[in-house]
């Protein structure tokens, strides 16, 4: 089979010849190639004093967005649930009444809206599948709990707050789309 | 003996044991250290700036563990163990020379606590006992790992240490002298055995790597294989003195390297110096040859892996001793020849 990196070497077992088996030799070229690792920089991030800066497209903690005047976008259409790989989004839709037009943008809305973290793979199928821009991945990370329950997050903790909006422009597609 | 003496001498005892059990314990840190940079990674950092109270941490550690001693072992023996490996690692060094007399309190105090006229034969007779420690406990441990590690270190120990002696008696040739004392100063200034004897060094180097059970002659322990070798079965501060005493022993066979193949004491423009500053400057001298070999050991240890056994034994016996004998046998003529015996 042709060779598919330059990496192939053959491998024989001839006895090895006298500047081989003194080791003298390899042991000093092993011992300069750690010396060379020791002067190398550190790239460890020393974690509660440093952090690391996510890329732009990283996948963390959902958010239901708002619109501009403070309306939830979610219309519970379940596509979202549908597309999502690992099974973790649950919700239940209901009907907007009369009075609740400054709540949610369009007549239909989920009345609950569940993510199991535990089951989330953070693929961001839902945000792709999502047609109302209604469901992002942001930065933030799931933080660690002692229960499993309270790892399955309601719109208490999905819903941006109307005063405190979650910035996801970086994750915005600003390019021309092709498919829809 | 006059009291003064006495007092003197207790002083220096007091302080080289002190100093041991600190460098060892520095060791340890420096080691950890040294792997983590070795293996780009960071190292011990958050006991104290650049973790330098982590040694004080591990040492805290090992005595609030629990002291167990198995059912079936042989309880004396198990508890003496730790104790000879940790004694013999202190007692070496006694016979080193530190560096040049310092003169305190109108006295010229010599930083050598005892200058036996056979001094070398007492450290190889020292450190010869030091595989009795690793033998006990891994006889009295009841526990065929221990026991292989047992095994394994006095069959090491037994290969090497001929291979060893065979080098240093070369350095007494060259001295005339058994007396560590003399052998540092005979090679005032430059005038290091190391220029004269690289082959006897080299051999002797191994040779202590073997006997210090260090990589890549560290058989007796190795994880792999044997679990923990001949201290499988101790723990809490037991465990912390076999693996304290190996670390002593790593600072005091890096002093006798230095002392019999690089001038111990001696530096270059050494004449240029007179009383207490020349000793002061002789044993920083010393330490930093010291901290050199310690690094190298270390340097060493985590780059090259273990032999396997019958390379070890084929390496001791049929490299090293022959190549020591060889040495020893032309430095004898030559020296024969410069006194005009031949």
């Amino acid at each position: 089979m042709e060779s598919l990196t330059n990496r192939k070497k053959v491998v024989s077992d001839k006895p090895m010849t006298l500047w081989e088996k003194i080791y003298i030799p390899a042991i000093v070229g092993g011992m300069m190639t750690t010396m060379r690792h020791m002067l190398r920089r550190r790239k460890t991030i020393k974690y509660p004093e440093e952090t690391r800066v996510f890329a732009p497209v990283y996948r963390g903690q959902h958010v239901l967005k708002r619109d501009e005047q403070g309306r939830e976008n979610c219309t519970a259409c379940g596509l979202c649930a549908v597309a999502c790989p690992a099974e973790a989004i649950t919700m239940t839709s209901a009907e907007r009444v009369k009075g609740e037009e400054h709540l949610y943008r369009e007549e239909k809305y989920a009345s609950s809206y569940e993510i199991n973290m535990l089951r989330c793979i953070f693929c961001g199928l839902c945000e792709e599948a999502c047609p109302k821009e209604a469901i992002f991945l942001t930065d933030r990370i799931v933080t660690t709990e002692f229960e499993r329950d309270e790892f399955i997050y309601a719109k208490d903790k999905l819903v941006e707050a109307v005063d405190d909006r979650i910035d996801i422009t970086k994750r915005q597609f600003t390019g021309k789309r092709t498919d829809k | 003996m006059d009291t003064a003496m006495l007092i003197e001498k207790s002083a220096l005892v007091l302080l080289l044991f002190l100093i041991s059990l600190g460098v060892a314990a520095y060791q340890t840190y420096f080691e950890r250290k040294l792997a983590a940079w070795i293996q780009d990674r960071v190292g011990p950092d958050r006991a104290g700036p650049f973790g330098i109270l982590q040694p004080i941490a591990d040492g805290t550690k090992m005595f609030l563990k629990e002291d167990f001693i198995p059912a079936k072992a042989d309880k004396w023996l198990f508890i003496i163990g730790p104790g000879i490996s940790m004694f013999t690692a202190l007692i070496t060094s006694s016979v080193i020379p530190w560096g040049t007399n310092l003169n305190l309190f109108g006295r010229d105090i010599s930083l050598q606590v005892a200058d036996f006229n056979i001094g070398i034969l007492f450290v190889f007779g020292v450190v010869s006992i030091g595989v009795y420690g690793i033998m006990i406990g891994g006889w009295a441990s009841n526990n065929k790992y221990s026991l292989y590690g047992a095994i394994r270190a006095s069959s090491q120990m037994i290969s090497y240490e001929l291979a060893m002696g065979i080098s240093a008696i070369t350095i007494v040739m060259l001295t005339g002298s058994l007396s560590l004392n003399d052998i540092v100063q005979s090679q005032h200034g430059m005038n290091w055995n190391v220029f004269y004897q690289p082959l006897a060094f080299f051999i002797f180097f191994i040779t202590s790597l073997a006997e210090l059970n260090r990589a890549p002659f560290d058989l007796p322990e190795c994880e792999s294989e044997l679990i923990g070798g001949y201290h499988t079965e101790y723990s809490s501060m037991k465990l912390g003195l076999y693996l304290f005493s190996e670390y002593t022993s790593m600072f005091v066979s890096s002093a006798i390297m230095a002392v019999l193949f690089f001038g111990g004491y001696n530096f270059p423009g050494m004449d240029a110096f007179s009383g207490n500053t020349l000793a002061i400057l002789s044993i920083a001298a010393f330490a930093l040859k010291i901290f050199l070999f310690i690094f190298v050991i270390m340097w060493i240890r985590w780059t090259i892996p273990r032999f396997r056994f019958d390379q070890l034994m084929h390496l001791g016996w049929k490299v090293l001793i022959p190549v020591a004998i060889v040495n020893m046998l032309i430095t004898g003529l030559v020296v024969a020849w410069n006194q005009g015996w031949m």
